[in-house]
């Protein structure tokens, strides 16, 4: 049981700074994903936690200690890849005990510890196989339980569900999150897949050009997101900006939104995000804002419809309704949106 | 579809009409192997099949003296004995040289594959590459002025001891095999580098997260994995050795007595064809019979 701390960690290829100065805590037994386009760190911050990179600056804390300059083999870390690397020349049961035998524990010890991983993973009497008599999806497990068997301080996933497909991704999501609280593990999960970060995690990460540009609670990070990127990554968003005007925001066609957020100074430009999901075409009652548009595109997908929109301005917004009564409307409409003050979020460039 | 295409190819010609008719699967397959079988046949097939003949004869078939078919020639290791001490001997040059180009060559190719990249790499191979293009002859020689008393090395270590007595050992089985080494240890880095660098590092990365320091790594996960490679490096490197006569005759002098150089004289200095012949077929038979009795052992080393 024990939390990871980075301390001011960087980490510059050549010229090109690919970590800039990261402080951050991942909580005892908590599960955090670090979520980012390729390109933003995030892969980066995960193989310096498990050494397989050296920071340029900075510490890495595991629990009490600074693993800073202590190799990968001596962080007692459980990590799972996305290629599932699995030893191709044992069996299942020798993969599994490949850990235990470093440490020193072999005979009938090893394999019950192997076989009550085995069982963990829904894998029992799986041993004597080999990994290429394996699917893609029990090899994951394998991988799992090879990774889980060690009782490691922390374990490091490195989009372990990407090479699967949709059906068994959703499937292992759920092992992982069941196995993840069954034993208690500090979790730091590498994703870019953003569904699968809200899912699983108890934090969300959002790095963007080698920094944590917000973490928080799924729920917190995606209601209200800090910074325009966070918004625009994570989800959907609508964005306008405007000039702050007596505690509300004055848009370049006079109309003037309102917003829960705490706005800056009166007279400074700002942008303000929406869900799409968030606005609503207006029938009649009047809700605090409304912005009329004209409809561009219809994706019908079944359960959501989801409308591409034009402002007179030629600003475009999106929304998603819920197919409630079937009626779909024409590309051509105009229309009217609603939203409420409250999901009206004022973000940082 | 793409073996149909292939098949009406031919039958369209260059500016003909196309016919139509599909010639059936196994013309086009025959046509293609063809030149490489062919081949394979007037150089390979028939030149060994009239050696083969020949280790049955009495005597060359150029003289007058009359010919009859005979097994006398495959009795040569017991008329002549001490064939078997030349045997031995080639056999244990074969099995050091082969041995200590598996050692150098896979850690060289460990060295490549996990700590070069790029450019660097491309010019380690070409470096690597070297002895295969520089004449045979040559390369053979040059480690004479190396191992010779007063040579290279001799040298080398005057400059640092200068009272120090001769280490060349030039004419010993010890400079045949560092001849042979030098010229087959390419083989040997080539087939584990190819085996090497085909093991996805996340393999290498997750035996270190679960606790493997180098030597572990390197004995149990890089050593079996490029087991393949060693064994074709192996066999590659062993069949010409025990067969090779040029490195013991220069590097070996006195010693240099080995059943390659045994068969060569048959050939060009005794003009006995058919001795030369009987003797390269047993030589021939002892390596396939040491191939099958480790094939298991290797199959099993490499499934497992």
């Amino acid at each position: 049981m024990t939390n990871v701390k980075v301390n001011s960690v960087a980490k510059t290829y050549g010229t090109t700074p690919v970590l800039a100065d990261i402080t951050t805590e991942f909580a005892d037994g908590s599960f955090t994903s670090l979520l980012g386009p390729s390109g933003s760190g995030k892969t980066t911050l995960l193989r310096i936690i498990a050494g397989f990179i050296k920071p340029d600056q900075g510490l890495v804390m595991i629990g009490n200690n600074d693993v800073t300059d202590v190799p990968v083999w001596g962080r007692n870390i459980g990590m799972m890849f996305q290629s599932y690397a699995l030893f191709p020349h044992m069996t299942i049961a020798q993969n599994v005990a490949f850990g235990l035998e470093r440490r020193g524990i072999r005979g009938a010890e090893a394999r019950r510890q192997v076989d009550r991983a085995l069982e963990m993973v829904r894998l029992p009497g799986f041993g004597d196989r080999t990994p290429k008599q394996l699917s893609g999806g029990q090899q994951q497990r394998v991988a799992l339980a090879r990774a889980i068997v060690i009782k490691p301080s922390v374990l490091l996933l490195d989009e372990p569900l990407s090479a699967l497909d949709r059906r068994l991704r959703q499937e292992m999501q759920v092992e992982l999150l069941r196995i993840q609280r069954e034993s208690g593990l500090t979790t730091i999960f590498v994703t870019h897949d953003q569904e699968e970060a809200l899912t699983l995690s108890d934090k969300v990460a959002i790095l963007d050009k080698g920094r944590i540009v917000q973490i928080g609670e799924p729920e917190t990070v995606y209601e209200k997101p800090l910074t325009r990127f966070s918004a625009e990554f994570l989800g959907d968003s609508n964005f306008l900006t405007g000039a702050v005007e007596d505690g509300a925001v004055r848009l370049a066609d006079g109309s003037l939104i309102k917003s829960t957020s705490i706005l800056p100074a009166t007279g400074s430009t700002v942008t303000l995000a929406i869900r799409p999901e968030k606005m609503a075409i207006a029938s009649g009652s009047t809700a605090e804002n409304s912005i009329k548009a004209r409809i561009t595109t219809v994706i019908y997908a079944g359960p959501v419809l989801s409308y591409h929109l034009e402002t007179a301005d030629g600003l475009p917004l999106k929304l998603f309704a819920q197919n409630r009564d079937g009626t779909v409307l024409k590309e051509g409409d105009e229309i009217s949106l609603t939203w409420s003050a409250q999901h009206t979020v004022a973000v940082a460039d | 579809m793409r073996n149909d295409q292939l098949t009406l190819a031919p039958a369209r010609g260059p500016s003909g009409p196309r016919n139509g008719r599909a010639l059936p699967p196994w013309v086009s397959t025959t046509a293609l192997l063809m030149p490489t079988y062919g081949w394979l046949t007037i150089a390979v097939f028939l030149p060994l099949l009239t050696m083969f003949a020949f280790s049955f004869l009495s005597a060359t078939p150029m003289g007058k003296a009359p010919i009859v078919f005979t097994l006398k020639q495959y009795r040569a290791f017991f008329d002549q004995p001490y064939l078997v001490g030349i045997g031995i001997t080639s056999l244990l040059i074969g099995f050091w040289t082969t041995l200590i180009c598996a050692i150098l060559g896979f850690l060289a190719a460990v060295a490549l594959v996990r700590s070069t990249f790029g450019k660097t790499r491309e010019m380690l191979l070409i470096l690597i590459l070297l002895p295969f293009w520089t004449n045979g002859l040559v390369r053979v020689f040059s480690w004479t002025m190396v191992l010779r008393e007063n040579g290279f090395l001799d040298s080398l270590l005057h400059m640092v001891a200068p009272d120090a007595g001769s280490i060349g050992f030039l004419y010993t089985r010890y400079a045949i095999v560092v001849g042979l080494v030098h010229g087959y240890l390419p083989y040997m880095i080539l087939t584990c580098y190819i085996a090497l660098v085909t093991i996805d590092d996340a393999i290498i990365e997750a035996a270190a997260s679960l606790g493997a320091r180098w030597w572990t790594i390197l004995f149990k996960i890089l050593l079996p994995l490029a087991a393949p490679g060693l064994i074709s490096g192996a066999v590659l490197t062993f069949v010409p050795v025990i067969g090779s006569f040029m490195e013991p005759r220069i590097l070996g002098g006195r010693v240099g007595v080995t059943m390659g150089t045994v068969i060569e004289d048959q050939f060009t200095q005794a003009f006995n064809w058919p001795l030369g012949a009987s003797l390269s077929f047993t030589l021939l038979a002892v390596v396939l019979a040491i191939f099958a009795t480790f094939s298991g052992v290797l199959r099993r080393g490499t499934a497992a």
